[in-house]
């Protein structure tokens, strides 16, 4: 009755693409379609020229910006590395029972949604929250400023993305043989010598896919810079949102869209190949 | 020097689970001694006590009077071999073999050139730039053992190096691996479960079973004279028959079946005793008629396994299940659900009490 599954594989090859056919629609309509607008749009609005990206790369608060960006990606990835490669470790090589545990915390901090966890750190981080109030509990006169400072954007992406990185150096750290680490120890390696020769490089494809991962994500993270960060140190992603919604400048945040969708799949492709080199001794 | 490995009642106990029972063993330096058992037999636990990787309950490990069982895997000097070779595979051959001259400090100019001769020495010359991943399953092999032997370690532990390769590469890799530890006179611990390999390659053959040493002997000995039925099925095939001693002095034991069977060897054995008779299937004869001066019986060809150069004829002596070795040529006369006579002379008898 109905399509047996040997006329899927026919030759005919209309099955695949008919079941193809509404992911494909629907990425077009709502993907391809979009891009393309934005990319006519970079250089068109307000009329057809290079002046968007001649704004965009000469103008100091673009550049400053940008900049700024890549800094904090590039920061973010470092702290959520700091952070996730310990967790990892330990995740991989505790008893069932606390890797369990661990695991738990880190997906179920994944799972949350990130508008929640924004918000969090904002009911933490507020003037009126709690590490405020333990601040001057413990007698600082002047508590610092939290909230709305590059300190607490970093803190939540930092908090965000840390998942990401924990869960690709996890994986890679499982599928380890132990064997290896035995052989590094019979070979006469001990503690710094044995993770510095042995464990950390065969660590290091994980560290790779999980940094590329987490920066490039950073790269064009929105909503949690713009919520809990200080408006002097904007993120691209936030500028861009700026200079549609205040000053309708379509074509001056295209161009930088664009731009930024450039260097991501620039990022992508020298991933890619190092992936593909990895693979050499994954 | 004798005793140069001396492993003093070791006992592992995992929970109520005793892996290891009271194993005492002693290893002259240079020796060659295969552990052989089926797995879970305690084999690889007494290896991975030897390298550190597992503590002992019980018992002491000395190497060259010494002993090493407080010492660190990292301290023990002692090279291993791991069944998937476990090559780093971020390094090259060569790098891989440096690294334990490296993490004994030796520069790398020198360790590099120390390294490529061990290379040289394992048939690699000219390999050595090349990560594991580009290495066939031999010349891993052949870098994992280099890489085991450039530190010139006290003990070479082999965990079923050649499990994981074709038949073919496995003969060559058990003449080279000889030839390597003979040139070097490292005393080598060689564990397998693989009883044609521990017979090809070892001055000494340990047989494990249940966590005890079943019997120690050199390969040809456990052959011909098993200690127990375990070590007797184990090591070749086997014909394993019953029998209760009716006359020790005159070496005769009696089995319903096939009455008085002559035996060789032991005479002090007492009347009335159990015991059972090996007899290997390639020293019983295959005829249509019973043999003068040997023993006879009667037995139903059951099945007849065809090798080309030889045969193996299973059958039944009564209710005893037997296997007779013949040259191919022989089996002609037979066929599968033919009666015929097996015959064997007393001296391929051999009386195990145990």
């Amino acid at each position: 009755m109905g399509i047996s599954l040997s006329k899927l594989t026919e030759k005919t090859n209309i099955w695949p693409w008919l079941l193809l056919a509404p992911l494909g629609i629907y990425m077009l309509i709502f993907f391809a379609v979009p891009l393309a607008e934005v990319a006519i749009m970079s250089f068109t609005e307000p009329k057809v020229s290079l002046a968007n990206y001649q704004k965009v790369v000469t103008g100091a608060l673009y550049q400053r910006v940008f900049l700024n960006t890549f800094v904090t990606a590039a920061f973010v990835t470092l702290c959520c590395l700091l952070v996730g490669y310990p967790l990892a470790y330990l995740m991989a090589h505790s008893k069932p029972r606390t890797a369990m545990l661990i695991l738990l915390l880190v997906t179920m901090s994944f799972w949350t949604s990130f508008l929640v966890r924004t918000y969090s750190w904002m009911v933490l981080l507020g003037n009126n929250g709690p590490l405020i109030a333990f601040l001057q509990m413990i007698g600082v006169d002047k508590p610092p400023q939290l909230l709305f400072t590059r300190f607490s954007s970093t803190l939540a992406m930092v908090h965000i993305l840390a998942p990401y990185m924990i869960m690709n150096i996890y994986s890679v750290m499982k599928k380890i043989d132990p064997a290896l680490i035995r052989s590094a120890e019979s070979l006469g390696a001990k503690g710094w010598s044995l993770f510095r020769h042995v464990y950390l490089p065969l660590t290091a494809p994980g560290i790779a896919n999980g940094s590329v991962l987490v920066f490039v994500i950073c790269l064009g993270f929105y909503v949690t810079p713009v919520l809990l960060g200080s408006p002097r140190e904007q993120m691209v992603a936030g500028l861009i949102g700026h200079q549609i919604e205040e000053f309708l400048a379509f074509g001056l945040g295209s161009a930088m869209a664009m731009i930024l969708l450039v260097v991501t799949l620039i990022i992508l492709t020298i991933y890619h190949r190092r992936f593909g080199l990895d693979k050499l001794w994954g | 020097m004798t005793n140069y490995l001396q492993l003093s009642n070791i006992t592992k106990t995992y929970g109520h689970f005793t892996a290891l029972d009271d194993v005492s063993l002693s290893v002259d330096k240079g020796e060659f001694v295969t552990f052989l058992g089926p797995s879970g037999s305690g084999k690889t636990t007494t290896l991975m006590i030897i390298a550190g990787f597992e503590k002992a309950s019980g018992g002491t490990v000395q190497v060259g009077g010494r002993s090493i069982s407080e010492l660190a895997p990292h301290e023990r000097n002692i090279g291993i071999v791991f069944q998937n070779y476990a090559l780093f595979p971020h390094k090259t051959a060569v790098e891989n073999v440096y690294f334990p001259l490296q993490m004994r400090g030796v520069s790398r100019s020198q360790g590099l050139r120390q390294a490529e001769d061990m290379l040289s020495l394992v048939g690699l010359k000219g390999f050595g730039h090349r990560h594991p991943k580009e290495l066939s399953g031999g010349q891993q092999q052949r870098v994992a053992l280099a890489r085991a032997l450039v530190f010139e370690p006290s003990l070479l532990l082999l965990d079923e190096p050649l499990g994981a390769l074709d038949k073919n590469l496995r003969e060559q890799m058990q003449i080279e691996i000889k030839r390597i530890q003979r040139s070097l006179g490292v005393t080598t611990i060689f564990v397998t479960h693989d009883q044609s390999e521990a017979m090809s390659m070892s001055d000494r053959i340990v047989v494990f079973e249940k966590g005890r040493i079943e019997q120690v002997a050199a390969p040809l000995d456990i052959y011909h004279h098993p200690q127990t039925s375990f070590v007797a099925a184990f090591i070749g095939e086997s014909n394993l028959i019953p029998a209760i001693i009716t006359s020790g002095t005159d070496r005769t034991a009696e089995n319903p079946t096939l009455g008085a069977v002559q035996y060789a060897g032991e005479d002090t054995l007492a009347d009335g005793q159990k015991v059972t008779l090996l007899i290997r299937p390639e020293h019983i004869k295959l005829s249509r008629n019973p043999i003068e001066g040997r023993k006879n019986a009667r037995m139903i060809v059951e099945t007849i396994v065809n090798y080309g150069d030889n045969a193996l004829v299973i059958g039944r002596a009564g209710d005893i299940p037997m296997r007779v070795r013949v040259l191919g040529a022989d089996v002609v006369i037979i066929k599968e659900g033919e009666e015929c006579c097996i015959s064997w002379a007393p001296d391929a008898v051999f009386v195990i009490t145990k």
